[in-house]
């Protein structure tokens, strides 16, 4: 099986996020990049569909060369090879169509990616890209088993949750539950030094959104301490001050 | 020019994130000096369907067919797409919900739209600019993005826009689309809704716990207070990782994003992470034996002590607060 695993270069979850240029730049001062944490999940369920031969894990990412050492760490962590369209990534359509041209040249049985990504937090590309595909996309699931012909997927829905079963080509947002990440060996880090890394020149398209500014959430007020003895004092606060119950 | 809103059902019934998000298309749609059209998919009730006026639909297109029972999400987007182009519709909202994700992003591709998903507040048009504020770095922030192309595609934040609710009723028509065969690959082997929980990402209430439960067996005091209130449960990530509670309960920077009225975070310290998914809630409550803990800063209301002497305490205190209601 061929499998294609969409990866992101995210900020760190720890960062504390500032934005420069009067509220219209991320600061990337200091903020140290990781492979998105959704996208590792997605790297682990496909490198353990294809264990022990049985098929090769190609990562793509959209990404000047700055995202390089994230590529690496999805090599190290078991990917075969790796593509990076060298581009900074527009926004979900931009990738999602940089995505569907390589793949249209380049066909793959599963396309896997995060669930979303951990800075704009949008859940779009896996859609988009079945859209651009025409192929099936499912976009947040939490199992993936896969047999020679078809997949079955868990989704998570309102409430529940809906077990389908999917023919390839496919695309699939992965979420917590389809694998637990895999943290890369020795062995892993010096080979991903060797493994093949294709850059890629991006193609044009035009694209239909731009973030033009950033706002941090208002700071909320100092905490009303109610004694530990007294919890009805809060249920009366949260009743009479708050409004909310 | 007009707006459509696809009124998204579970099991037949339309959810409060639906009647949010009609209401916010209304808003939308008087914006721009225009109308609201409904659409519905699925087997909803009429009486239903109507009552989508009371929130300012003007007309529902109700799709009945038997193939799309069921959520198919390619299927679902082309009837959506269909729709907006038989309507002349150049704004489409949704709801952000689980099946709304996996939509608007397929609507986008096939409107030519740009899409702002996650959407908290409603858009701003100045100058021939349309923007829309929409969650970023998993609640550490807001991104306000421009949409640029004719069309678009905004999917909208539960609990983040307040049900504007009238006396209208609206006319119920049938909509039918060719359905293309390549749309229904998925085949849906079974569908498990637990009937008696409420869902998290739509929780007006939400009772989270961590690592100070101290272990699986004690979540039955915060099940108890989720259930007097009605709110939904959750948990941090040491407690999903450690598989005291399921991974679809957990809420941070890598779970689910929440923005309930009121969380209740009992026995978590408020990693950076957890923050992240919570900062949306209008109302933080936290309880912890840590004065130090650093949730205390972002709370609005707080309880230093320990959850095993302060919960039950609490749960009676909901308990008489409910009998004298």
């Amino acid at each position: 099986m061929k499998i294609l695993v969409c990866i992101s270069n995210v900020p760190d979850t720890t960062t504390k996020i500032t934005f420069t240029d009067n509220n219209t730049q991320f600061n990337t001062t200091g903020v140290q990049f990781i492979l998105n944490p959704y996208d590792e999940i997605a790297l682990a369920r496909a490198i353990e569909l294809t264990d022990g031969g049985n098929g090769s894990v190609t990562v793509i990412n959209i990404g000047e060369a700055g995202t390089e050492p994230t590529i690496r760490k999805a090599l190290a962590i078991g990917a075969t090879d790796a593509i990076r369209i060298n581009a900074k990534p527009h926004d979900a359509w931009y990738v999602a169509y940089q995505v569907a041209q390589y793949v249209k040249a380049n066909p793959f049985d599963l396309i896997l990616t995060g669930r979303e990504s951990i800075d704009y937090n949008g859940s779009k590309v896996a859609a988009m890209l079945g859209e651009l595909l025409d192929i099936p996309s499912v976009s947040i699931i939490k199992k993936l088993e896969a047999t020679a012909a078809d997949a079955t997927v868990e989704r998570e829905i309102e409430g529940g949750k809906e077990v389908l079963t999917i023919p390839f080509p496919f695309v699939a947002g992965c979420a917590e539950g389809v694998a637990e990440p895999k943290i890369p060996n020795m062995r892993g880090i010096m080979s991903a030094r060797t493994k093949p890394l294709t850059v890629v020149e991006a193609v044009e398209v035009k694209t239909f959104s731009e973030i033009i500014s950033y706002e941090t959430p208002a700071p909320r007020g100092q905490v009303n301490l109610v004694p530990a003895d007294d919890p009805a004092k809060l249920v009366d606060l949260l009743h009479t001050q708050a409004r909310v119950i | 020019m007009s707006v459509l809103i696809y009124a998204e059902n579970a099991g037949g019934k339309f959810k409060k994130s639906t009647f949010e998000a009609v209401s916010y298309a209304k808003a939308i749609a008087d914006q721009n000096n225009t109308t609201l059209t409904a659409i519905s998919i699925g087997d909803v009730a009429n009486d239903d369907l109507a009552a989508l006026g009371k929130y300012g639909a003007a007309k529902v297109l109700n799709v009945t067919n038997d193939k799309l029972k069921n959520f198919i999400n390619q299927a679902y987007a082309s009837v959506i797409a269909e729709a907006a182009k038989a309507q002349g519709a150049d704004i489409v909202v949704l709801s952000n919900s689980f099946s709304g994700r996996g939509l608007a992003p397929r609507l986008g591709v096939k409107l030519e739209a740009g899409v702002a998903d996650g959407a908290v507040s409603l858009p701003e048009q100045n100058d021939g600019k349309f923007t829309v504020k929409k969650t970023a770095f998993s609640g550490k922030a807001f991104a306000v993005v421009e949409l640029t192309s004719t069309n678009k595609v905004i999917a909208l934040t539960p609990n983040s826009y307040k049900v504007v609710d009238g006396s209208s009723v609206a006319p119920v028509e049938d909509f039918s689309v060719e359905a293309k065969a390549s749309d229904f690959k998925e085949m849906i082997k079974d569908i498990v809704r637990s009937t008696d929980k409420v869902s998290l990402p739509d929780a007006e209430i939400v009772v989270s716990a961590g690592r100070g439960l101290k272990g699986p067996e004690n979540w039955g005091m915060v099940e108890e207070l989720a259930n007097l209130l009605g709110a939904a449960t959750a948990c941090s990530k040491p407690v999903s990782d450690a598989g005291w509670r399921p991974h679809s309960e957990h809420v941070g920077q890598t779970g689910i994003a929440v923005s309930p009225n009121l969380y209740i975070a009992i026995g978590i310290s408020g990693a950076i992470q957890h923050l992240a998914g919570i900062s949306a809630s209008k109302v933080i409550v936290v309880i912890n034996k840590d004065a130090e803990a650093p949730f205390f800063k972002v709370a609005d209301y707080g309880i230093v002590g320990d959850a095993f002497e302060v919960l039950p305490k609490l749960i009676a205190a909901v308990k008489e607060y409910k009998a004298s209601a």
